[in-house]
């Protein structure tokens, strides 16, 4: 996988709003550089202290969920250490195929995240750190926590797990799985694992993105953060951007910017997929005019997710791509839920069958019951985003089908636009 | 205290004992696992719902008291 372009540094083609970008320098930056530009890591001296900047700053998970991040903090805060643990990790896993972020952020920040996972644990009373990654760390986060070890900086030496590269191993309970020794995969809860998580012991998990936010928060405090952003979702966020007349970029973006200036939304644009491959279509004219934040998204069902942004180009069929991503989804299935095991294989080879020449009169009708049967049962949500990922499909290509149906494509080039990881592991010892 | 029927879908195999036991709130999808009713249980069905709890193979089904948030992902 190619490392993506950061489109947001300082002179870069992008122009940003004030302030930005906040997390990408334009190129790598040591510790050296780091403590030039920011000083060393800002400690409170005790528990709690940054809980209450991080609550006023109204900090969300950039991971995916939007959780509000003080919520969590309290509850690991708040548990006891349990068999002499409390655990962090920075969450780097970035199962997305499509997302490229949190790695460029690694790459080019290191030390951000690192003082941001220093930071949380602190703040939590936490006896131990990890770094989770879906790659053989590089070399900046490799120099950047020798030198960090070297001058004294973390008080938490950090522990490095690679993630198997299955789309759900980022996700919450599958990391502390792995983090055990045991295999990627997500498990029924409660307890959430911010009560109950890595050996029994409260664990915070937060996206390496929402840490570094927690750094720079820590240090300008909160009112700084929302200087850019909506007040109901300060602050930015980084995306990353597939569009038809550029090449894959990374972009840190104020939350509620016209999605349309990250976009483009000409004639060379017939869609959005916004939120990744658990996010939604969005049909073009008609959503032009949405920006970047959850409560202007929703209105057409959709959130930001982890800033997977995509413009689907008037030339490719888009019934095509969806059909690809959801054969993707379906082989991503854990397994471990009946209605998921069962459900999203059918859900995805009927979408295949709408996206080949000409389709059984009932298809339509058993996606739909599909959809229904295995939304909002599973352990984790797998099905319900893949649910929203489909459905939304269904509706914005819907002209789409109709012309599949009498055996035409609208496509005029052929090449999948949407990016897949090459073959698709399907055996068990691929969770570990 | 009102309580509501929970399945862990992991450790759910579809046997379908719940289904038999507590038909009223208890359905079985097409490939043979259960869509409990999420509302409380009410009082009259209240002995079926223990004893579908406990029948379960593998202890899949649980009743929770309703405040419980559910699942998040």
């Amino acid at each position: 996988m190619s490392t993506a372009v950061n489109e947001s540094a300082p002179g870069g083609a992008a122009r940003q709003a004030a302030g930005l970008p906040r997390l990408l320098p334009a190129a790598p930056e040591d510790l050296h550089a780091h403590l030039a530009r920011y000083g060393p890591t800002p400690y409170r001296g005790r528990t709690n202290l940054l809980i209450d900047d991080i609550e006023t700053s109204g900090l969300t998970g950039r991971g995916g969920a939007a959780f509000p991040v003080y919520r969590k903090l309290a509850v690991v805060a708040r548990a006891g250490v349990r068999q002499g643990r409390k655990v962090v990790v920075a969450n780097g896993a970035e199962s997305e195929p499509a997302s490229r972020k949190d790695e460029l952020l690694l790459g080019l920040a290191p030390n951000l995240v690192l003082d941001g996972l220093q930071l949380a644990a602190e703040a939590v009373g936490a006896t131990e750190a990890h770094l989770y990654l879906h790659y053989a760390p590089g070399p900046q986060i490799l120099r950047a926590l020798a030198e960090r070890s070297s001058r004294g900086l973390d008080r938490l030496a950090v522990t490095i797990t690679q993630a198997p590269p299955r789309f759900l191993a980022g996700q919450e309970a599958a990391v502390v799985n792995r983090l055990g020794g045991g295999p990627a995969l997500p498990t029924f809860q409660p307890p959430r694992v911010s009560e109950r998580g890595l050996g029994g012991a409260p664990t915070l998990v937060q996206n390496v993105e929402t840490l570094a936010h927690l750094a720079l928060i820590a240090r300008y405090g909160p009112r700084w953060f929302r200087a850019v952003g909506t007040s109901d979702e300060p602050g930015s966020m980084l995306t990353t951007i597939y569009r038809p007349d550029a090449k894959t970029h990374v972009r840190e973006a104020a939350i509620g910017t016209p999605l349309e200036a990250l976009l483009g939304a000409g004639a060379d644009v017939q869609a959005w997929l916004v939120g990744g491959y658990h996010g939604t279509w969005l049909p073009m004219p008609e959503a032009a005019g949405i920006t970047l934040d959850n409560a202007s998204l929703r209105r057409f069902g959709a959130a930001a997710g982890a800033g997977v942004l995509a413009a689907l180009p008037s030339d490719r069929c888009g019934l095509t791509e969806a059909a690809r991503v959801t054969g993707y989804l379906a082989a991503e299935s854990a397994g471990q839920c009946g209605p998921c095991l069962n459900g999203l294989p059918r859900i995805a080879a009927a979408l295949a069958e709408l996206a080949g020449a000409g389709h059984r009169r009932r298809t339509l009708a058993d996606l739909e019951r599909w959809s229904g049967l295995v939304k909002g049962r599973g352990a984790c949500n797998h099905p319900d985003g893949t649910v929203r990922f489909v459905r939304s499909a269904l509706t914005v290509f819907a002209p789409e089908i109709k012309r599949h149906a009498r055996g035409q494509c609208s496509a005029t080039d052929r090449r999948p636009f949407l990016p897949l990881p090459d073959g698709i592991p399907t055996r068990e010892e691929d969770w570990t | 205290m009102a309580e509501t029927l929970r399945v862990n879908p992991i450790a759910c195999t579809g046997h379908g004992v719940c289904a038999e036991l507590l038909p009223e709130l208890v359905a079985l999808d097409e490939w043979g696992y259960p869509i409990v009713d999420p509302r409380p249980v009410p009082p009259a069905l209240d002995r079926d719902a223990r004893r579908a709890v406990a029948a379960c193979p593998t202890l899949a089904l649980r009743l929770l008291r309703s405040e419980q948030p559910a699942r998040s992902g």
